[in-house]
């Protein structure tokens, strides 16, 4: 029941309808893990620097911890609940757990998230810090390892496993380019943004191979 | 009934790729950790920490508090139960009286525990907690550290002798042609596994139950029963998943709080830290002041080796980061020195943090070999090679094996570095000064008593039972691997069951020793099970137990000096102009036992060298000399590596096994940091002409050295 410090809302989230009421403190991260029982999604440091919250907002890589429930009423949330397929993992789900993209598994529900955002984000145009051509005749730059660790940079993994998380988002970006996944609220096509400079080829990291046989 | 089949795997699974056995819970989000499992009637406990480094608490405004919305109680020193701390626990040594909760009104650092407010749901108990007043009677403080504490300072046994000493070493430093003698300083470092510590207590029959992210729940298990005086069997502590520990996650303020509201409101109580409180409340590495003599021939044989550190700690608990032992088992001398020594500030104690002593220790001492073979004109790989000893340099014990020249070997070759020009500060890429760099690394190999079943069911499956943590590691998997080949039956057959303290007793996860210790009990009680399991014989409903205890066997190895080794190889670019640095490569080699699967050894021992790389251009923590805490004291201000900083890291094997293990095992969780931070320094040395020997190398460093540029 709603009151001075307390409102009835209904939130969505990987495609359910939610219905409760929320202190007007509580951070959707909160809501998602001590009252929907989504705990896939992660609590690392609560203040917006470590990324293990992250979730998609309509499509969009955001950090649970810095939002209140209340202000996420209207808009679509994925968790990494919501990843999947049903029992089918999603691309970059089935890379992580066969490249061994994690060790503790506690930043792994946020990077991933962060990653599916990634690969579309990519897709859709975005350049990051380490686009080297922005012309917009250049087209998408091909997402290689820089591409991705620095896409990747707002997930921090402290037991290191950045190595095989970057090697995780290039082989699903690799599928996502070869086969159009799923049709899930998280790889709906996003709004190209402004500076878009192209529609939704993706392709595939040709420096990756060469950037992994300098000591073989 | 079913009859037994124990159909053979052929040529064994140890050895070979698997991915992780609980990896589809984790990308799917369903593997729940210690704050996630629901309770019903849950409280949740917010702790408060104190604002002054040293004093007493006057008086605590808990009144007003209690009339918030939904607080149940307050535990102050004035209410708390008491406490027992005169035990001895798992790990050997008294309680840290950290974790003795408000029992006395005094302060002895900044961020310590006075009070624990409990409230309906944690968004009240965090409003009520921030609202609490507390008074106090400030005392000055001092927490700056600094290798002119010397004067003060005193040598403390840790988990290793503080004095070891062989030779004259005034006479061979007189007699030695070329002679090092540098400083080196290491700052405050914090573990930060990305899961904050977390537990939920409750009374459940008469028994206590916690849930908790910890590193071995037999350790914590036994220090709650002694601390709360209870039988050791009336607790049972769970830590099935674990985001990470890193030597952190033992017996904490966390669960003896939320024990002690679960004790007073007879309901389940959850504490979780904030990543801030971590900071005060979750142990971390001292920072070191460390100083290195080499003496040496002319051709870089060592004469004599001495190594000095301090390290700060409490003035409540002594911990030692014992990082002067690092080299007692590396180098030949005939001369040989070293001490850790400990001084005592108004500060947190320090603790356990991933290859206590070899970190920090290592990084010194690789850095001054770094500097003696530039001083011998010598390269850096054949410097250490000609002081290779043949038996420990100090104990005169023989080797369990030592492939350090093999990994040097084989490192060297995939990373080129026989195209190495020694010179430093004379490779230029556009903005970036280029170099390389080299260092020796090793670990103890240890293994300590486990015990541990394994139950043949009558479904033709096998539960393993061992008391084991996987913290990140693998445990768990690597278990099930060799579990899978002891019995001679395919994986899917076998179902290992860890984290539990009823398990019973069981090496934590912790000195690269767990995966080894409790491998051998796993072992042992698979063995013996199958031998004892004839081809189709019946099983009963309740299945067939085996269980093992290896406390025998284990304190039966003979003394030898038992490590894993390990080279070290980085390349950087250094931009003079802005003092960036970048690691542009990594390579690690290592003699670490048999690994038991490549997938995740190969994850871990990286992950080890990224600590590395952290731990050489971005950790520290800088302790406010005002207020006697850590500034920045979370994520944004404390810097540890990220995707954009880490490059291609590679690491690789030698063969390697430990002939005294069952399963050939040493241990990999440790010797990947070990060397890294100081390969990365020698690098930036070989990339700018300048020996950075205070960590972490910033920017504002490079640029105030100058250098070759």
């Amino acid at each position: 029941m709603a009151s001075s410090t307390s409102s009835d809302l209904t939130l969505s989230v990987n495609g359910e309808k939610y219905t409760l009421t929320v202190d007007h403190r509580t951070t959707l991260l909160d809501a998602l893990r001590e009252r929907l029982d989504l705990t896939g999604t992660k609590k690392g440091c609560d203040q917006g620097q470590c990324g293990a919250c992250t979730v998609l907002v309509d499509g969009r890589r955001s950090v649970a911890c810095l939002q209140l429930a209340v202000a996420a009423e209207g808009h679509e949330i994925t968790t990494v609940e919501g990843v999947a397929d049903g029992d089918r993992l999603h691309p970059v789900q089935q890379a992580f757990l066969d490249l061994d993209g994690f060790q503790c598994g506690y930043c792994t529900p946020g990077q991933i998230c962060s990653a599916v955002a990634v690969i579309e984000e990519h897709a859709a145009g975005w350049p990051s810090a380490a686009t080297a051509d922005l012309r917009p005749e250049a087209g998408p730059p091909p997402l290689t390892p820089e591409e991705i660790r620095e896409r990747m940079s707002g997930n921090l993994c402290r037991c290191g496993a950045y190595v095989s998380i970057v090697q995780a988002v290039a082989r699903a970006a690799e599928a996502n380019g070869a086969a159009a996944w799923g049709s899930s609220a998280t790889t709906a096509p996003m709004t190209s943004p402004a500076r878009s400079r192209c529609s939704t080829a993706t392709r595939t990291p040709a420096s990756w191979a060469a950037a992994r046989t300098w000591s073989t | 009934m079913t009859t037994a089949t124990t159909g053979r795997s052929a040529a064994g699974v140890t050895g070979t790729a698997h991915t992780r056995v609980e990896g589809r819970d984790k990308v799917t989000g369903a593997a729940r950790y210690a704050a996630e499992i629901p309770f019903a009637e849950l409280a949740h406990g917010w702790l408060v920490l104190s604002t002054v480094a040293r004093g007493r608490v006057r008086a605590l405004d808990t009144d007003t508090v209690l009339a918030m919305p939904g607080v149940l109680t307050v535990l102050t020193h004035h209410n708390a139960p008491r406490v027992d701390t005169d035990f001895v626990g798992m790990m050997g040594v008294p309680p840290d009286p950290g974790t003795a909760l408000f029992q006395h009104d005094r302060v002895p650092h900044r961020g310590w525990p006075v009070a624990l407010v409990v409230a309906e749901t944690s968004e009240q108990a965090r409003e009520a907690a921030e609202t609490l007043v507390v008074h106090y009677d400030e005392e000055p403080h001092d927490v700056a550290f600094s290798a002119g504490r010397e004067a003060e300072a005193y040598p403390v046994d840790g988990h290793m002798p503080a004095v070891v000493e062989k030779g004259d070493l005034d006479r061979e430093l007189a007699a030695s042609a070329v002679v090092v003698d540098a400083e080196y300083t290491t700052p405050e470092e914090h573990h930060n596994p990305m899961e904050p510590h977390a537990a939920t207590a409750r009374w459940e029959g008469g028994r206590l139950e916690v849930v908790d992210s910890n590193q071995g729940t037999h350790w914590v298990a036994g220090d709650l029963a002694n601390l709360f005086s209870l039988d050791p069997g009336a607790v049972r502590v769970r830590s099935e998943h674990v985001g990470g520990g890193f030597g952190s996650k033992g017996v904490r303020a966390h669960q003896v709080a939320a024990v002690m509201a679960a004790t007073v409101l007879h309901r389940p109580v959850r504490v979780v830290m904030t990543r801030r409180q971590m900071f005060s409340l979750a142990g971390y590495r001292s920072p070191t002041a460390q100083r290195v003599r080499l003496g040496a021939d002319p051709d870089g044989r060592l004469r004599a080796l001495e190594h000095r550190s301090l390290n700060q700690t409490s003035t409540v608990h002594e911990f030692v980061e014992p990082s002067a032992a690092a080299g007692r088992s590396m180098y030949a001398a005939d001369a040989h020195h070293t001490v850790s020594r400990l001084v005592r500030l108004d500060v947190p104690t320090p603790t356990w943090m991933r290859a206590p002593g070899e970190a920090p220790g290592s990084f010194a001492l690789e850095s001054a070999l770094d500097e003696l073979a530039e001083k011998c004109g010598v390269d850096p790989i054949d410097l250490r090679l000609r002081n290779e000893p043949a038996v420990g340099p100090v104990s005169g014990l023989p080797f369990a094996g030592r492939n350090l020249v093999a990994c040097f070997r084989e490192g060297a070759r995939r990373f080129g570095w026989a195209e190495r020009d020694p010179r430093p500060g004379v490779r230029r890429e556009g903005r970036w000064l280029l170099g390389t760099g080299t260092a020796a690394a090793s670990f103890p190999a240890m293994a300590m008593p486990s015990t541990a079943s394994v139950t043949a069911e009558a479904d033709g499956t096998f539960t393993v039972r061992i008391n084991a943590a996987d913290i990140g590691t693998g445990a768990r998997t690597a278990l099930t691997l060799i579990a899978a080949d002891a019995l001679d039956v395919p994986t899917d057959r076998v179902l290992v069951r860890i984290g539990d303290s009823d398990l019973g007793p069981a090496m934590v996860a912790g000195g690269s020793a767990g995966t080894r210790s409790w491998a051998w009990a796993v072992t042992a009680a698979a063995e013996e099970l199958r031998r004892g399991l004839a081809p189709g014989a019946d099983i009963p409903p309740q299945g067939i137990t085996v269980r093992s205890d290896t406390t025998e066997a284990v304190g039966a190895l003979a003394q030898k000096e038992r490590h894993s080794f390990g080279a070290q190889f980085a390349e950087v670019a250094v931009d003079p102009a802005t003092g960036e640095i970048r690691v542009r490569r990594m390579l690690g080699v290592f003699a670490a036992g048999r690994i038991v699967n490549p997938l995740t050894a190969r994850n871990q021992l990286v992950g080890g060298m990224i600590w590395g790389l952290s731990m050489a251009l971005h950790e520290e923590a800088v302790r406010d000399p005002a207020s006697g805490g850590v500034y920045g004291a979370d994520l944004a201000g404390y810097h540890v590596a990220a995707h954009a900083d880490v490059p291609h890291v590679e690491a690789d094997w030698v063969d390697d096994p430990d002939p005294d293990d069952p399963v050939g095992i040493k241990g990999i969780g440790e010797v990947g940091i070990v060397g890294a931070a100081a390969a990365i320094a020698n690098a930036v040395w070989h990339a700018t002409g300048v020996r950075h020997r205070d960590l972490p190398i910033r920017p504002d460093r490079i640029l105030s050295a100058g250098g070759d540029a």
